[in-house]
């Protein structure tokens, strides 16, 4: 397998960043982790993970449909649509790349969303290989091999090298940009170091999660369940579960009216806000409860019923960190598997 | 510039005429600006309605697919887009997109059936698209029979057109209702439920209801009690939505969404939903 010394990554990500747009973890200076724009002098964090997932690439937080001109009783609609550049997001991991084909079976699926489609085709993913997981990772649960996180390429941390392996034409597209930059070298020690990963994690306290009591198949069970009173009563309905998860992906349509001309966004929205559902006749979801048990039960129950069992979560364990009151989809799925 | 449409990208639409149904009904006829219609549709079908800088909102198309020239939506002043479209005049432009929705099955479950329509209120703007389209294909339907009620006989939507073609269609009976007692009304008072349950419809027919979720609550309840199967009896639901397409998640309820798999529902699927509607 191709590789390139560790100390010279640097090297490899000016030489990407050369030829495409490039995105990558850096530590901010609070410490934690985020995806930016490459800049000379960028670091790849060490992170396991980003505070925020990489959906934002497909998925923004905001972005522009069309833009409206209106004069008098006329209306014009502005398609400002374009084609957006290549880019190419490195340091993807396991779980949020799983994320990107969940997110496929939503945005991709008749009729296509060509806001997304169109960052997804010029987008070239580069996951890196989890080598030490950490308690609140489950994403073996989903059956994601955290060793082999796919991708267009895949990057894994060896004995002071980092291994790049190409999965798809546009991933062998990137490694020919900067081949003259690698070598090749024996993979046996990166075999032994993957079996280690999965040691270390079958030792985490989530590694025994199992999502056999879950599926399609489970409305009836779980949506009458008392235990959704419990669960949610601390819920403050902030919706940080919903903006850091890699698999939400719900949105509002908002416009904006600049004063000189009206521009419609589409905007992040959570199913945890009252608004979501009210309507001038009535509001279906009154209380939290309802609120907070429709983003369990959708990830849990009615995903997996429309998408062949996948479920709409994938361990990355973002939201058992940043819940202001430290509920979380494993604490749900533990209560409501007690009989 | 992408040469590819996207769905949330809407049409113009000229507003040509808007008639004033009821104190807070209005319906609007809509074209394209070369006057053509902005798309074909099937009965029970919606399009999402917008005023750049106002909002967007899903509407039923009250309109049969049967007429050829226009498009008209029934709809009542309850909220921002709504309030907004009251005040419009004739000759102002809106966007318009879709069809949307799975509509009713009028080619296949319901052809050759007698119809039972029961509407409340302005819940006779979605039923006005398939009765009109069964008056206008009478020969591939049984009896058509239509319940209709309201608060009082000024909140009767299409009344006009009801006294001046339905009641004076002799292939078809109308059975009108309000709700309380009025000056200038010598027709039958009372609520559309209780109406229903009087009229004793028989079990020979399918039932396509829609109106308010209590008077719909009811209604269902007094079909059951005459004998119907909830096989026999469809409606229309009306959730919150942003895409129209399945996407933004507003409309999801258990493994439906509402915009795509809905909005008109037989009632023994709704049945497997959650009692979140």
């Amino acid at each position: 397998m191709l590789r390139i010394k560790l100390d010279r990554i640097d090297e490899l990500l000016a030489a990407i960043a050369k030829a495409q747009t490039l995105y990558l973890p850096v530590d901010r200076s609070d410490g934690q982790a985020e995806f930016r724009k490459w800049t000379e002098g960028a670091r790849l964090s060490n992170a396991l993970n980003t505070v925020r997932s990489a959906k934002d690439f497909f998925f923004p937080q905001t972005e522009k449909l069309m833009e409206f001109k209106t004069e008098g009783k006329k209306i014009e609609v502005v398609d400002t649509r374009e084609d957006c550049e290549d880019f190419v997001i490195f340091g993807v991991r396991a779980c949020d790349a799983r994320s990107f084909e969940i997110l496929d079976k939503v945005y991709l699926v008749d009729p296509v969303d060509t806001f997304y489609k169109n960052r997804r085709d010029h987008a070239t993913v580069v996951t890196m290989a989890c080598d030490r997981p950490a308690e609140t990772c489950f994403c073996h649960a989903y059956g994601i091999d955290m060793t082999e996180p796919g991708g267009d390429v895949t990057c894994y941390k060896q004995g002071g090298y980092l291994y790049v392996n190409a999965n798809t034409d546009k991933g062998t597209r990137l490694v020919e940009t900067v081949a003259s930059l690698l070598e090749d070298g024996d993979t046996a020690e990166l075999e032994k170091a993957k079996a280690q990963t999965k040691e270390i994690y079958a030792q985490l306290p989530l590694a025994k999660l199992s999502m056999d009591n879950f599926g399609g198949d489970k409305m009836d069970e779980y949506f009458n369940s008392p235990k959704w009173k419990e669960l949610s009563e601390a819920c403050l309905g902030c919706g940080t579960c919903t903006f850091i998860c890699p698999t939400c992906q719900c949105f509002d349509i908002q416009d904006f009216n600049t004063g000189h001309g009206i521009k419609r966004y589409r905007c992040w929205d959570s199913c945890m806000y009252s608004e979501f559902t009210k309507t001038a006749g009535g509001q279906p979801r009154p209380s939290q409860l309802e609120r907070f048990r429709q983003r369990f039960m959708h990830k849990l129950v009615y995903f997996p019923a429309n998408n062949e069992g996948e479920f709409g979560c994938v361990g990355c364990g973002r939201c058992l960190v940043k819940c202001p009151i430290s509920m979380n989809i494993v604490k749900v799925m533990k209560a409501l598997e007690e009989k | 510039m992408m040469n590819s449409c996207d769905s949330l990208i809407p049409k113009i639409g000229v507003v040509t005429d808007i008639r004033i149904d009821t104190p807070d009904v209005k319906t609007f006829r809509v074209v394209t600006p070369d006057g053509k219609k902005a798309f074909e549709h099937e009965p029970g079908q919606c399009a999402m309605l917008s005023i750049p800088g106002v909002g967007e909102a899903m509407f039923s198309i009250t309109s049969s697919p049967t007429n050829t020239e226009y498009m008209e939506f029934s709809i009542k002043k309850c909220g921002c887009v709504t309030e907004w479209l009251h005040s419009m005049e004739v000759g102002q432009q809106i966007t318009i997109r879709g069809p949307y929705g799975r509509p009713f099955p009028v080619e296949t479950e319901l052809k050759g059936k007698n119809l039972l329509f029961i509407a409340g209120g302005i819940g006779l703007a979605p039923l006005r698209s398939v009765i009109n389209y069964c008056r206008d294909k009478r020969e591939n339907y049984g009896s058509l029979q239509v319940i209709y009620g309201s608060r009082s006989k000024d909140d009767l939507c299409d009344y006009q057109e009801i006294l001046d073609d339905w009641l004076k269609d002799d292939k078809m009976e109308v059975d009108l209702t309000i709700d309380r007692e009025q000056e200038g009304w010598d027709g039958h008072v009372g609520f559309v439920p209780n109406y229903v349950k009087e009229l004793a419809p028989t079990t020979d027919k399918t039932v396509l209801v829609c109106g308010p979720p209590i008077m719909i609550k009811f209604t269902l309840a007094g079909l059951k009690e005459l004998g119907f199967t909830e096989q026999q009896v469809y409606t229309t639901m009306e959730l919150r939505m942003k895409c129209g397409v399945g996407k933004c998640g507003r409309c999801n309820i258990g493994n439906k969404y509402v915009c795509k798999d809905g909005p008109v529902f037989r009632f023994d699927e709704l049945d497997s939903l959650p009692d979140e509607y």
